[in-house]
């Protein structure tokens, strides 16, 4: 599909601005390609280039190497179920098979109705609420077969979009840094030692006793 | 023996439904912290946090004020980095830290850049991590409108803009060089150190601090209380408290922070308060101390202390905090399985012992699993094993760029050598063993006299 559309492209901008060195914005923006789309496009990933000044081939590079990014339309909803140790000695396999039966489809595959993909998962950081699993990185703690396909038949029936966006959008607060605020970026060429360092606690902070 | 009463330090507003938000956090004494900081010199918060004695809590365990004092002096600028890429199976703690008290996190952040002088601040967030993302967002919005963050810090010449990045999936970015590879928009491979050890050659070449989130979490209370109040907690090497997460078979699977050095395994597990005891009132089999890279531990060591250097003697390690309980019936070959397939997957392929190696012990395992192993099976995992980690001692050797390959041969020398009838069972009849093994985790005699003597 797309380059970055003109909404996108100012957010770009704004998260490129706060990098000392362009090139590092290339996984937030990435990201970005995939909230438009559900998936990275390889038009994204030239416009990306141009942006951060780099190669169609280097953000391709970058973007491979990263599980959560899909250069293939992938299911509306990406259920991920941990498989990890935590979860394997506590069910995590049999929900994965559940819902690999309950969807009729199996594991890194997408149903045909474009609805739903299973991946069976490496560790999400929730290990004492196994089995666990995350929609489109929302989580759900302990989860038994029974709510799994009650979730399942509400994202069906269109419900639940409010705790659970489509797939490609991740935080849905971005942060804004206030231009009267900012302290600015530290440029790696040109940034001499910081005023704090040799003259400190010029003024002592406000409501200070110590 | 100790279930203490000592503070919560980092998790105190975890309870607290709104404790993420800035209302709250100054309410409850937030920000007071960075206040006290700033009235001191910049060396002497860098004095505090070394007095304080706060070892990293990502991994290593390294001091976090000797650290910092590792920038080479008279080069800047200095940037700072935030390890939230929390990965490591068994581990979570982080992330909640990340999305319960957003502000204890950036008020940390704020006080370590001011002791080490950086400029500029990245807290690097691991991709899966919506919640966590949305919650630093807003707090850091709140805490710039409200005068915590950006220029001229209240009034005073401190400045520095914290700027939140986010990765996307790769365990391996939380390697510290790898995550300041990802940061600089690359691949997530690791670089060699030396020389790119980042307090000289981090983030763009510059001198970087690279601290873990529950790290720099301590901080505010540490500003805040003084440093002599933290190591008045813990024991001789291991101060303040720390946070474990405890899963698998207990009947209480949970998140605990507890003091840390003083309390033991047994406590932990065993204690209403924490674990409360082995699921079904069935036997311990084993558990591990540290997560998945860590050599495992055994009812026999279930009195030892959680302290860092204890822990350490007895071959293995306490690392990010996690440990995974196994009861008696638990299979041990297809946990040894899915541990190694986990390294397998998230290997970098920089390094050959390490891409390939991994990659066969895996298929290994499997084969044994499915009935198709021979009986010199065992003896070529612990053969590939050796050649990742040279003699499979503790600590590892480094063959290869960073330790993840050595971190797969944990879980199958443990498995190995304690649950040997495990795999002669699915091999269908004895196997020899000939490769030598070192590590004291692995070999035993499995309760070591110092370890216990220092307790
Ligand atoms: C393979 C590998 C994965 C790691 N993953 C993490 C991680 O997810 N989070 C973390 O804080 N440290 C992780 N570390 C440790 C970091 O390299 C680094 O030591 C740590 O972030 C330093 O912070 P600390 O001194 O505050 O503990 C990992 C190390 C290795 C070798
Ligand atoms: S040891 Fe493995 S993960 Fe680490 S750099 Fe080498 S190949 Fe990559
Ligand atoms: S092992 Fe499943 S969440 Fe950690």
């Amino acid at each position: 599909m797309a380059r970055l559309d003109d909404t996108n492209l100012a957010t770009a901008k704004e998260i490129i601005s706060r990098y000392p060195r362009i090139k590092s914005a290339t996984i937030p923006l990435l990201h970005l390609a995939q909230e438009q789309d559900g998936y990275v496009a390889t038009d994204a990933m030239e416009h990306i280039a141009e942006l951060t000044n780099t190669t169609p081939a280097q953000v391709l590079g970058t973007c491979s190497f990263y599980e959560m990014f899909k250069r293939e339309p992938v299911g509306k909803y990406l259920v991920n179920i941990c498989t990890n140790i935590s979860c394997q000695i506590m069910g995590g396999e049999e929900l994965l098979h559940h819902a690999e039966e309950s969807l009729g489809i199996k594991g890194g595959s997408t149903t045909a109705d474009g609805l739903f993909t299973i991946e069976d998962v490496e560790c999400i950081a929730a290990c004492t609420e196994a089995p666990c699993l995350q929609i489109n990185y929302r989580y759900f703690h302990k989860i038994s077969n029974d709510q799994f396909d009650e979730v399942i038949a509400d994202l069906r029936s269109g419900g639940r979009t409010d705790e659970i966006p489509p797939h490609g959008t991740l935080a849905r607060i971005r942060q804004h840094i206030p231009a009267d605020r900012a302290a600015g970026n530290a440029d790696p060429a040109g940034i001499p030692e910081p005023i704090w360092l040799s003259a400190p606690a010029t003024a002592p902070p406000e409501g200070e006793k110590a | 023996m100790a279930v203490t009463d000592a503070p919560k330090i980092t998790s105190s507003r975890f309870d607290l439904a709104d404790g993420h938000t800035i209302e709250r956090y100054v309410a409850t004494g937030g920000y007071q912290g960075l206040k006290a900081a700033l009235a001191k010199s910049p060396s002497g918060v860098v004095d505090e946090v070394k007095s304080a004695s706060l070892l990293g809590r990502g991994g290593a365990g390294f001091p976090a004020g000797v650290k910092w004092g590792f920038c080479p002096p008279g080069v800047f600028p200095r940037y700072l980095v935030v390890n939230g890429d929390e990965s490591e199976p068994g581990t979570y703690k982080d992330r909640l830290l990340m999305e319960k008290d957003p502000h204890q996190l950036i008020e940390g952040v704020l006080i370590g850049c001011y002791a080490v002088g950086c400029s500029q601040a990245f807290l690097y967030v691991r991709g899966e991590m919506a919640l966590a993302q949305e919650r630093i967002a807003q707090a850091l919005n709140d805490a710039y409108a409200a005068g915590h963050i950006g220029k001229n810090i209240y009034g005073t010449e401190f400045s520095v803009d914290i700027v939140l990045h986010w990765g996307a999936g790769a365990y391996i970015v939380g390697e510290e060089t790898a995550l300041i590879e990802s940061l600089e928009g690359n691949r997530g491979m690791p670089r060699l150190k030396p020389p790119f050890f980042p307090a000289a050659k981090g983030l763009y070449l510059q001198p970087t601090i690279v601290n873990n989130v529950e790290t720099l979490a301590n901080l505010p209370w540490i500003m805040s209380n003084g440093a002599a109040a933290f190591a008045a907690l813990g024991a001789e090497n291991s101060k303040g408290t720390r946070i474990f997460a405890v899963s698998g078979h207990v009947k209480n699977p949970g998140v605990y922070e507890v003091e840390f050095g003083v309390t033991t395994f047994r406590d932990l597990l065993y204690a209403p308060v924490y674990g409360g005891g082995i699921r079904h009132d069935r036997e311990l089999k084993a558990f591990i101390p540290g997560g998945a890279s860590a050599p495992w531990l055994y009812p026999e060591h279930l009195d030892v202390p959680l302290e860092a250097a204890t822990v350490g003697k007895l071959g293995t390690m306490l690392g990010s905090g996690a440990v995974v309980v196994f009861d008696e019936q638990t299979d041990m070959v297809k946990a040894c399985h899915r541990l190694v397939r986990f390294f397998a997957r998230e290997s970098c392929g920089k390094c050959t012992p390490c891409r390939e190696g991994t990659s066969w012990l895996e298929k290994i395992l499997e084969r044994i699993i499915d009935g198709l192993g021979r009986p010199e099976d065992l003896d070529l995992l612990l053969d590939i094993c050796d050649n990742i980690s040279v003699g499979m001692n503790w600590p590892p050797r480094q063959t290869t760029i960073c330790p993840l390959g050595q971190s797969a041969t944990s879980p199958i020398a443990s498995a190995v050598m304690r649950f040997r009838d495990e795999f002669e069972a699915y091999l269908g009849g004895p196997a020899e063993i000939t490769v030598q093994v070192k590590g004291p985790a692995f070999v035993g005699p499995y309760v070591h006299e110092e370890a216990t003597a220092d307790a």
